[in-house]
């Protein structure tokens, strides 16, 4: 039974991490395309249509592997979790299936027009089909949003006679947790977007070619990257934080390995938690840190694990607090970053210094780590929950799929889309050779 | 109110087989209508702009089953669990066949993707007509609600079928023949010349096929699944529906005939001979459908059978439900219509 219930997370995890590798992109990208698609139409230079022709050719890419790896996730919440889906189906099937019905009809309708269409449209036809997709691609990132900040925060439903049901709509959709889970997960999408375009902005400036392009790529890249990693630490990642603090002590306490409840608790920077002995192995700490973020006061008491029962202690505290860490490292290092970038692009000297520009060019993979292991921290610090004080993790899986039968499709998946990734990166590669400028004929 | 979710649910499926079945179908055929490269470009460019809109039906029929029935959603998804992981596998790799194709101008790389299109667009009709003909004939149900299926056992019809017997292999094959032609007859509409005329012919050719398995699927279906009869019994109106079916495919022959002889409005029974065939898929789904209500997934142990009653959500959801389904089918059906006008007509020759 207990592998079972192993070979189903693992299937889970192995699939929907493997798949936010490419939504997080198409979402930073598809507001930033918007912006070149605008500047090109207000400032009539056609520089910034290539920058967003070229963008859609990676954003076309992007999502068809969304797509592609997109669709095992809603099967499988029948395939691997039916349980779960037995019981919370009559409430988060509803935002699952508004996902379907108002995102991806939307976004299925103008994204052929966006990428095939802007010869048939007109210049601001073309923008409008831009702008759709976008909607489409947030309005489908609202609705999982709220899917998983339901199963953080259940909130709106009733127990009936074959599970849950949904009690009140307006409660599930506008769940406080959804809102500032969704602020701070799309603004680091636009992270990872912003990132990425400034590394091959980066790349092409440090190579010497279409320099022109590049400095564009830089500085769009540059400037939503230092204002949305801004936002994700005050007062999304703020707010978000103390939602945990306040829904999930527990989970606070195991993010930050605070064994015992403390006033004036210190905030961990860097150290590796033992949690067998209760300590931290070579602490770099911040004395009563944590409880001011927290509580807003230096000497707040924050609940450390010892005030609760072990049954509902995150399994994995080791794991959950080097996500969060890493998470939060990397976001302050961005910031780091992004402000003396922003401060040479003030200057007019960015273009010119190779260190800053290399430094830009070799963090693109980091935002894809960030946003990965801020996920990591949501659900493992979820744990052992499936829906938080609901239903445990251990009572959801499908419990008539084996373990065999569960390993065969997992073995499926990790040749499958180890083939998908090989394909993705050498057909990126293939367009960042190639260039954002117009093909010579 | 159950029964308007089975009705939504039921329309829903009805319109992903009619849609996304003229481009799987067309997937179906793809090596025996088009030959040259130029040709295969068409037949993609024909379904291009619309098969992903076309597969969202899948999806968004799935999230509304999903809402409205979450048992049996949780039940039929983990019991079919074998043959639904094979199907994303196999939609995976024609979503991928289809957009990546294009991206790199090497006959090696296309001959792979067409490739795959090919196998992937067949294999998932046959195991869509399959798993139709499963929930048809019932699954081994126990009083937890679950069942678990292999994907064969002894291949005949007992306490412990597999996904796959000698009723659910004349289902897949029946649906394998009659999307290919569905797909024939979507790139006859939308093709010229020679691609035209190999698309005519591949539909006219399958055409007895059709219609023989048709004909056999009946008696089989009520052999395996005596209960179908019980609607048609207690309401004959019912019976309008396989006239329909076997009218709809009578109508289909003769509108290609037309379509090959009558040369001026050649286009005109072209559409018609679709629109035959989509009638057809229709009345086929339809059929099932009204065979099996009030049931949603029979037992093969009826005390077990699922049925809207026992398995849909409390009824707040369900009216909260209605209010934005039926905002969003209204969007979804504008943003249909908006694109099929754009790239109405025929795909141009380059």
């Amino acid at each position: 039974m207990e592998s079972a219930l192993l070979i189903h997370r693992l299937h889970f995890a192995f699939t929907v991490t493997f798949h936010y590798l490419f939504p997080q992109l198409t979402m930073g990208l598809a507001p930033l395309i918007v912006a070149l698609k605008t500047l090109a139409l207000t400032r009539k230079d056609d520089r910034y249509n290539q920058a967003a022709r070229f963008w859609a050719k990676i954003f076309g890419i992007n999502f068809v592997l969304g797509v592609v790896t997109g669709i095992p996730m809603e099967f499988q919440f029948g395939t691997n979790w039916s349980h779960f889906s037995q019981y919370a189906g009559g409430v988060i099937g509803q935002t699952l299936a508004m996902e379907g019905m108002f995102a991806f009809f939307l976004e299925s309708a103008f994204l052929g027009l966006f990428l095939y269409g802007e010869k048939r449209l007109s210049q601001w036809g073309h923008w409008g089909a831009a702008v759709m997709v976008f909607l489409g691609a947030w309005l489908s990132g609202y609705f999982i949003i709220a899917t998983d900040a339901w199963m953080q925060h259940p909130v709106g439903y009733a127990l009936g006679a074959h599970g849950l049901q949904l009690q009140s709509f307006w409660a599930l959709v506008l769940n406080p947790w959804a809102l500032w889970q969704y602020a701070h997960n799309m603004s680091g999408a636009v992270i990872t977007g912003a990132l990425v375009m400034a590394a091959v902005g980066a790349f092409y400036l440090l190579s010497n070619q279409h320099l022109e392009h590049g400095r564009i790529f830089v500085k769009t890249g540059v400037i939503a990257g230092l204002i949305c990693s801004c936002l994700q630490l005050f007062p999304t990642g703020d707010a978000q934080g103390r939602m945990v603090a306040r829904h999930q002590p527990v989970t606070l306490a195991a993010m930050e390995a605070l064994y015992t409840t403390q006033q004036g608790a210190a905030l961990q920077v860097i150290g590796q938690p033992d949690v067998e002995n209760r300590t931290i192995d070579n602490p770099i700490s911040v004395p009563k840190m944590l409880s001011f973020l927290t509580y807003k006061h230096w000497n707040a008491e924050v609940k450390g694990l010892n005030a609760f029962p072990p049954q509902d202690w995150p399994q994995n505290i080791p794991l959950l607090y080097y996500s969060y860490h890493i998470m939060v490292g990397l976001g302050t290092i961005f910031i780091a970053v992004l402000v003396i970038s922003a401060f040479l692009l003030w200057r007019g000297a960015l273009y010119r210094t190779k260190p800053v520009l290399w430094v830009l060019l070799l963090l693109f993979p980091l935002p894809y780590v960030a946003n990965t292991a801020g996920w990591m921290t949501a659900e493992i610090g979820r744990q052992p929950w499936l829906i938080y004080g609901l239903l445990r993790t251990s009572e959801g899986y499908s419990r008539n799929v084996s373990a065999g039968n569960g390993m065969f499709t997992l073995l499926g998946f990790l040749g499958m889309y180890t083939l998908l990734a090989i394909l993705f990166l050498f057909l990126i590669r293939r367009e960042i050779e190639q260039g954002p400028e117009p093909e010579q004929f | 109110m159950a029964t308007l979710w089975f009705l939504i649910v039921a329309l829903m499926v009805v319109a992903y087989v009619v849609l996304d079945g003229f481009d799987l179908g067309a997937g179906v055929c793809h090596f025996c209508v088009a030959h040259s490269e130029e040709e295969r470009r068409q037949v993609l460019r024909a379904i291009g702009p619309v098969w992903d809109g076309n597969e969202v039906w899948l999806l968004a029929a799935g999230g509304t089953l999903y809402f409205a029935f979450p048992l049996l959603y949780a039940s039929s998804f983990s019991g079919f669990y074998l043959p639904l992981m094979m199907v994303l596998w196999m939609l995976m790799g024609r979503g991928l066949a289809v957009e990546l194709r294009s991206h790199l101008d090497a006959p090696v790389w296309r001959a792979f993707f067409d490739g795959i299109f090919v196998l992937a667009s067949s294999l998932l009709t046959i195991f869509f007509g399959a798993a139709l003909a499963n929930v048809i004939r019932g699954v081994p149900l126990d009083q937890s609600g679950y069942f678990f299926e292999p994907l064969w056992t002894h291949w005949r019809i007992g306490a412990h079928p597999g996904i796959l017997d000698w009723y659910t292999v004349i289902a897949g094959v029946l649906a394998f023949a009659a999307l290919a032609q569905h797909g024939a007859l979507y790139l006859l509409t939308k093709t010229q010349r020679e691609l035209n005329q190999r698309a005519r012919h591949v539909a006219k050719t399958l055409w007895p096929v059709v219609l023989l398995l048709t004909l056999v699927s009946l008696p089989a279906t009520i052999h395996v699944q005596p209960s179908v009869l019980g609607n048609f019994r207690a309401y004959p109106v019912w019976y309008f529906i396989p006239v329909l079916v076997f009218g709809s495919l009578i109508a289909l022959f003769y509108y290609l005939g037309r379509a090959e002889h009558d040369v001026v409005r050649a286009a005109t029974h072209e559409k018609c001979a679709f629109v035959c065939s989509c009638v057809y898929l229709a009345g086929m789904l339809g059929g099932a459908a009204v065979g099996a209500y009030p049931n949603v997934l029979p037992a093969r142990d009826p005390q077990y059978s699922l049925t809207i009653y026992n398995t849909a959500t409390g009824a707040h959801g369900l009216q909260v439900g209605l209010v934005w389904w039926s905002i969003g089918i209204v969007l979804a059906i504008g943003y249909f219509v908006f694109v099929y006008r754009m790239f109405r007509g025929k795909v141009a020759v380059d």
